[in-house]
């Protein structure tokens, strides 16, 4: 079973301002980057799934300069506020830690 | 190369925040490259709405004043400019206000003199109110709902772009003190005006904002670029740091929706085109990105307001038994307190208005509605906060929900038992108040500077 460590050195999540969520998967070195941009697991619809967000409004960018992809949706409770549990997002990865990605 | 027409400017981001700290070794190495104008930010939105909503700064007056004594000093000995932006983490008068106050004593103790320039970013209800009723509001991506009566109920400041920071530095102003300002304009607000390149200038400026927060490892030391005509070199400034061209270009991820495109008042960086490579362990150099010229001018608004005051619980669980019942209790207790509450208040307080709301720590609080394990803790921590419009109300509905929350009626066992572990003697806090962003928001059809004012002193 492979999952997120397999091929990530570095997995955050942070607020990108007070009303969007952003996540970072950096990876180990370019075979890594380039096997796990290739599974196509960090898709819009696994992070609409995990985190209520309309895929329209869900942004997957692949950057091979800094060997990460990176994933932006709008923050499902806006930070600090009522209800927030997190206010630097800081913890919002966890649940993809564990998760199963497929290989090709 | 003297005689040529090529260009070298130097700046200097010492720290990644005022008053986070950073070694006075780092900074005397990025000294020593005389560089041409030392700055820095002292706030973000990042660590929530309370420091907008109430004024009140995150860092203390010590750790502030440790710092900025640092860079009066360094800012003394070269005859540069010194610029400092979102004071008092907010960025709100009172946070210019607060770091001016400290920048005058420090001044008194180590007998500097300066020229001192203050740019509020505070935005009067009246304004806000017209550019509103003009249509000149607009939502950025993800922006809440707004209506016209928001103004009234919160605080809002405008984040400044590089320009009111160039007419203070014209004016002759040593030191800039700023209200809400876009990070990346305290580092390019130099470079422009000496005609530096404007896609290498913001990109420089963006990697540098956040000072080692891109070095390995990151520190919260300082990073000094160096603009050139086609080219900037950054370099790490304290020992034992490096930096890699991918720890570089890493750094526009951090904290930005789109590492591509990142939006400044007049316009976007484009950083598709960019290059990084390696100069040596500690020096990277840079090249190729664009900046596309906006339309119109906007300048980005932010609000907090406040939601009410909190009274927090603290408790834990042990016992199996108490611990699969808890979450299953919840609603009864949610009706008891309603009806409590009607009772208690004799009608004076509308349960509506009142939040009750448990966290239960181990299983599942971190996450709230996307864990998708169904976890199940052998110790659980609960967190009741109770939210009412004053704190007289919120503390006086906690002690009763405290109360009935440990004498819960556990279906399992006949009699009393006490189902929540405390901690303290009394177990509920007053947390104070607690605010809401409410803006994501950009002014438009604006001039650069008519948001902001000025003031100037002598030190």
């Amino acid at each position: 079973m492979t999952t997120l460590l397999d091929y990530c050195s570095l997995v955050r999540s942070k607020n990108a301002g007070p009303f969007t969520l952003t996540f970072d998967f950096m990876c180990h070195d370019q075979a890594a980057y380039d096997a796990l941009v290739a599974t196509g697991f960090l898709d819009k619809h696994l992070f609409s799934t995990l985190y209520g967000a309309d895929p329209d409004r869900i942004l997957v960018v692949n950057h091979p300069s800094a060997l990460a992809v990176k994933v932006s949706l709008p923050r499902p409770t806006v930070q600090g506020g009522p209800h927030d549990t997190d206010c630097y997002a800081g913890q919002q990865y966890a649940p993809l830690m564990d998760m199963e990605i497929a290989q090709t | 190369m003297k005689g040529t027409t090529l260009m070298e400017l130097r700046i200097l981001a010492p720290t990644g925040a005022l008053g986070a700290g950073f070694d006075a070794d780092a900074l005397a190495r990025g000294l020593a490259a005389r560089p041409d104008v030392i700055a820095c930010d002292a706030g973000s939105t990042d660590s929530g709405p309370a420091a907008l909503g109430s004024g009140t700064p995150k860092l203390s007056a010590q750790a502030v004043t440790r710092d900025l004594r640092l860079l009066m000093r360094a800012r003394d000995e070269l005859g540069v400019p010194l610029i400092i932006g979102s004071c008092g983490t907010s960025g709100r008068d009172a946070g210019v206000d607060w770091v001016a106050s400290l920048a005058r004593t420090i001044a008194a103790e180590e007998d500097l003199h300066a020229k001192l320039g203050l740019i509020y970013s505070d935005q009067p209800v009246q304004r806000l109110q017209d550019l509103y009723d003009a249509g000149r509001i607009q939502p950025l991506a993800n922006a809440p709902e707004i209506d016209r009566e928001l103004f009234q109920r919160g605080h809002t400041v405008a984040m400044m772009g590089v320009e009111p920071l160039q007419e203070a530095l014209r004016d002759g102003c040593d030191i800039v003190l700023a209200g809400r300002a876009s990070d990346t304009a305290l580092f390019a607000a130099l470079p422009h005006m000496r005609g530096a390149d404007p896609g290498l200038t913001w990109h420089m400026a963006k990697t540098i904002e956040c000072g080692a927060a891109c070095a390995i490892p990151p520190s919260a030391n300082g990073l000094l670029a160096t603009l050139r005509d086609d080219h900037f070199d950054v370099t790490t400034l304290a020992t034992g740091t490096r930096l890699t061209p991918r720890s570089v270009a890493a750094h526009t991820l951090y904290e930005n929706a789109d590492p591509y495109h990142i939006a400044e008042p007049s316009g976007v960086l484009d950083t598709t085109g960019a290059s990084y490579e390696a100069v040596d362990e500690r020096t990277v150099r840079v090249r190729g990105a664009r900046y596309l010229p906006a339309d119109g001018y906007t300048n980005k608004l932010e609000g907090a307001e406040l939601v009410g005051y909190q009274t927090v619980i603290i408790g834990g669980v042990r016992d199996r038994v108490v611990i699969d019942a808890l979450p299953k209790l919840l609603p009864a207790a949610e009706r008891y307190f309603h009806d409590k509450i009607l009772d208690v208040f004799n009608g004076r307080v509308d349960p509506a208005g009142i939040d009750i709301d448990y966290r239960l720590y181990g299983a599942g609080a971190v996450l709230t509605g996307s864990e998708p394990d169904p976890l199940t803790p052998r110790e659980l921590g609960v967190l009741i906060t109770v939210t009412a419009p004053d704190q007289e109300t919120a503390h006086a509905i906690a002690t009763f929900v405290a109360h009935a929350s440990s004498h819960l009626p556990i279906a399992e066992y006949d009699g009393l038992v006490s189902t929540l572990a405390y901690p303290y003697s009394p177990p509920e806090m007053d947390r104070g108040a607690l605010y809401r962003f409410t803006l994501n928001h950009v002014a438009t059809g604006v001039t650069p500077t008519e948001l902001f004012r000025t003031v100037t002193e002598e030190l």
